[in-house]
Parts: C-alpha cells; structure tokens; sequence
C-alpha cells in the first residue's frame, strides 16, 4: 500500500495521568478530516498527536494504540520516516541543515526519488510564500528564515514533496503564518490535518474538537453547524486583529478613529 | 548472559538510550552496566540510584578510552556473571570515531543524535558499520525532511544496519530496539571474544607523549599535509 493510498487513522484509548480508562473507545480519522485539540497547558495535548505521529502501539506514557486502516501498521510503516503517512510539526521543529532553501529541499526530493526536481522545489517555495507574509527566495539559508518562515515551509514541504496524507500541526498559529491560506489549501488538497491549538478561530474551523484534561481525552465534540454562525463573527475578530497586528509591527499608532468598538460591536 | 555495547558521540542520549533499555530488561534479567569515561562520569551513580541495579565505571584516564574499554572487558564480563546477571551494558565514552568498541557475541548499538547535523552519518562511517542498530535520538526537534536525509545517509555508510528513530527521553520507537536485543543470542565464550573491526594503525608518538608539531619531529605513522592521500610514510 502506498502512502498516500491510506485511508484512516484509529486511536483506540489509553489511560490519563492517574491511571484511568479516557472518555472515548476509538476516534477513527479519515481523509480530509479537520481536527483540533484543545485544553489547557500540560493536559496531554502534544502527547495526543506524538501518539499518532509515532504509531503507538501501548508503548507510550499514554498507553493508546494507533491503527491504520483498522490493523496496527506495519513495522516498515512504523519505522521508516518516507514509508510513514503523517508529517509533524511543532514550535520545536527546527531545521538544522546549514544549507540555502532550494539545496534543503533538493535533498528531501533525492530522498524521496521523486523526479522534476527543479519544478517542485519552485513550486514548493511559491506554496511557502502563499502561508507567509514574509517570502523566501530558493538562495536564503535555512538557518536563517524565521519561525514563522521555517513553518510555512516545512508544511509547504509535506504536502508537495512528503505528500504526507496526514499533517499534524502543533501550536503553529503562533509563528505568525495565513492560518486561512493554510487550513484552505490543506482542504482543497484533501489532506488530513490535526491542530493543536490555542486559537479560537482555528479550534472553531476544525469538524472535530479533542477536548483534553490530566493527560486524557475528556470530550470529543462535533459541532457541524451549530457554531457556523459564531464561526463567521470570530473570523471579522480574527481579521480585525490580523490587521492590527501588521499595522503595530509596522509603527502605527492605533487611536479612536480605528474605532475598534463599533468593529467588534461592543455595546457603548 | 547478553551483552550489549553502546556507542556515540558525547551528549546524542547514549544514557537515555540506556535508561530505555533498563526499564525495560529490569524484570528478570538483572541488568549490570559499566561506564567509560575519561575524567568525569555520573552515570553509573544516577543508574544505580534509579534503578537499584549494579553499576560501576572505569576512568581511562591518560589511555584512550575505547582501548581502557578493551582493556576492562573480560573482567568487566566476568564481575556481571558473577552477579548473576542476565545483561552486561557497556557505555563508552564516545570520543573516537575511528575504533569502535563493539565486538563478536554483543549487540552493537550506534547513538547518533538528528540535531548533530545529516551529514554526521557520513562522518563516523566506522562507528556506525560495526554496529548492529543504529538509534537516532531527538527526531522530535528536527523536521521531517531532515530525518529522511539523516536516514539516507545512514544507510549510504551502512546499506543493512537496523535503524530506529527515537526521542529516547519518551522511549517513542524503542520497542524495535527492545526486540532486537531480546532476540540477540547470550554471549558463549568471554575467552573467544574479539573486536569487531580492525584498530587504527598502531600507536603514533603523538600517542606516547611527544609534544612538538608538525611530522618532522615524529617518527612511525606520520602524515604531511600534501600527501594526505598515504596512509603513513614509514620514517
């Protein structure tokens, strides 16, 4: 079976922090699921997608089991990072190859045999530039791009050169990339995505919300359309506030002609 | 008795590798461990405390401590048998890339850690050749890509080694290596046990204490800068 044949992940249940049984029997992912996980800080948010990212088999803290299509993976699945279906990415992630861009992803591509190598790193690096404000050339080093540079691209990266089917995605919202541009692309690609997240908007953009606490899941929540309402108020917010924030990186002085009340419509 | 020899560059996780491999062996098989360090090593003490297992530790000192470890061995295996215990754990300290520690009738393990750069595989070719299973420590810092090319180049220095990735603080990924152990047969003969690879070339005076620089004041195995491609030049 190929990579990007697979058609879904099963989490079946661990145990929290004091040893008892998590509130779900199995979560089942399938392609082009949209996922968040939420909680507060240390509620086993990170662990929840390291489980998936590794392919636990009751060999992790957590005790959960991973299976794929409904059969546990195969060593060679399990083991070998070109084999296995799912990308992870974290504020932790860190390249450390002192190497320009293009050289960075011709070596993924070489490791990926993949052909047309000069169409996919340009490709590659047009995709990065549509998730950052801040673009990158194919010549700047990749020890130097910021964070929020270093994300885009990494995911830039699992969707067109990994094409990883599952994309896990850990507190990215921080480094500062179009988390619209994306959660659409990862859409239209039909890519499944798992957010860990602190961010109302996107934990509200997902289909399915994991709702964590002591190490466990507590809750999984599936709004449909009952928050599709609230969804369009906090995306205005949201762009509100995206605004704002260039506008404070560039200088400016925000003031009362902004009129940030009758934006957000606080009552007088 | 199963012996297992572990080695990598200073600061990959070898101990936490260790740890791993110690929880997981504890039940049954009394594991012992023996460390090699040159001046300073907490290992054996922080393992003995955790795990309430026997430990000790051997300073080479002056000598190098991959031959201090050579040196050590027989009795090192002979001190563990005497315990009674199942599996002897040898760390080194991890300073040469070019003599490696592993022998006939032990598991070899090679710590490499992904942070360490991807073309580090291709400089401690040795290190990684004579070792049964190479683990790549802290794959949760480094991307994707990156562990993918660090895989490659493994593989390049060694087409068949067993390879696992591993944030061995977690112990995600263990289990291959934990399975691969338990199926590596007990050690037969101390008396018959070698080196895996050849040592380098012999001592140099480098080696014996001569200070100066520069091949001129040495004799034996010497190398001048343009003619690196010699393997020595006899005096």
């Amino acid at each position: 079976m190929r990579r990007d044949q697979m058609s879904e992940i099963t989490v079946l249940a661990g145990t929290n922090r004091s040893g008892k049984r998590e509130g779900f029997d199995q979560i089942i992912i399938r392609p082009g699921d949209t996922l968040s996980i939420v909680g507060p800080t240390g509620s086993g948010k990170s662990a929840f997608i390291n489980d998936i990212e590794v392919l636990a088999q009751a060999d992790t803290v957590t005790g959960r089991r991973i299976l794929v299509n409904g059969v546990p993976p195969s060593d060679e699945m399990a083991r070998d990072p070109s084999k296995k279906p799912i990308a992870l990415i974290t504020q932790s992630t860190r390249v450390i190859a002192d190497l320009d861009v293009s050289r960075f992803l011709e070596l993924h591509i070489e490791a990926r045999k993949q052909t047309h190598i000069e169409d996919l790193i340009e490709n590659t690096i047009a995709l990065t530039n549509e998730f950052t404000g801040e673009q990158i050339t194919e010549a700047m080093s990749m020890t130097a791009l910021s964070g929020g540079q270093t994300r885009a691209l990494l995911i830039a990266d699992a969707i067109l050169i990994g094409r990883t089917p599952i994309l896990l995605l850990d507190e990215v919202e921080n480094a500062g990339i179009f988390k619209e541009r994306v959660i659409s692309c990862i859409k239209e690609c039909r890519k499944t995505v798992i957010f860990v997240t602190h961010d109302p908007y996107l934990a509200l953009r997902t289909d399915r919300r994991i709702v964590m606490s002591n190490g466990a899941v507590v809750k999984v929540l599936e709004p449909h359309d009952r928050e599709r309402a609230t969804i369009a108020r906090v995306s205005e917010i949201d762009d509100l506030l995206w605004d704002l924030r260039e506008r404070i990186r560039s200088g400016e002085l925000i003031g009362e002609e902004d009129a940030i009340d009758e934006k957000i419509g606080v009552p007088a | 008795m199963k012996l297992a020899i572990i080695a990598g560059t200073a600061s990959v996780g070898k101990t936490a590798v260790v740890r791993q491999i110690i929880r997981e062996f504890r039940e049954g098989c009394n594991p012992a461990y023996v460390k090699i360090d040159v001046v300073r090593a907490f290992e054996d003490e922080e393992l003995r405390e955790e795990f309430g297992i026997p430990t000790r530790k051997v300073y080479s000192g002056d000598l190098c401590p991959d031959h201090a470890g050579i040196m050590v061995l027989q009795d090192a295996i002979s001190w563990a048998q005497n315990l009674g215990s199942g599996l002897l754990i040898i760390e080194s300290a991890g300073l040469c890339l070019r003599c490696t520690p592993y022998t006939t009738q032990s598991f070899g393990i090679a710590v490499l850690s992904a942070v360490s750069g991807s073309n580090s595989p291709l400089k401690m070719a040795p290190m990684i050749a004579q070792a049964d299973m190479a683990v790549v420590t802290k794959t949760d810092l480094v991307s994707q890509a990156e562990k993918e090319v660090f895989r490659e180049y493994i593989k390049e220095v060694a087409p068949s080694i067993d390879i696992i990735e591993t944030n061995a603080i977690q112990g995600t990924g263990m289990r291959y290596l934990m399975k691969a152990l338990s199926a590596y047969p007990d050690l037969s003969d101390a008396e018959q046990i070698v080196l895996r690879g050849s040592p380098p070339l012999g001592v140099c005076t480098i080696c014996v204490g001569k200070k100066e620089i520069g091949w001129q004041h040495h004799f034996g195995v010497i190398r001048p800068l343009e003619e690196a491609d010699n393997i020595y030049r006899g005096d």
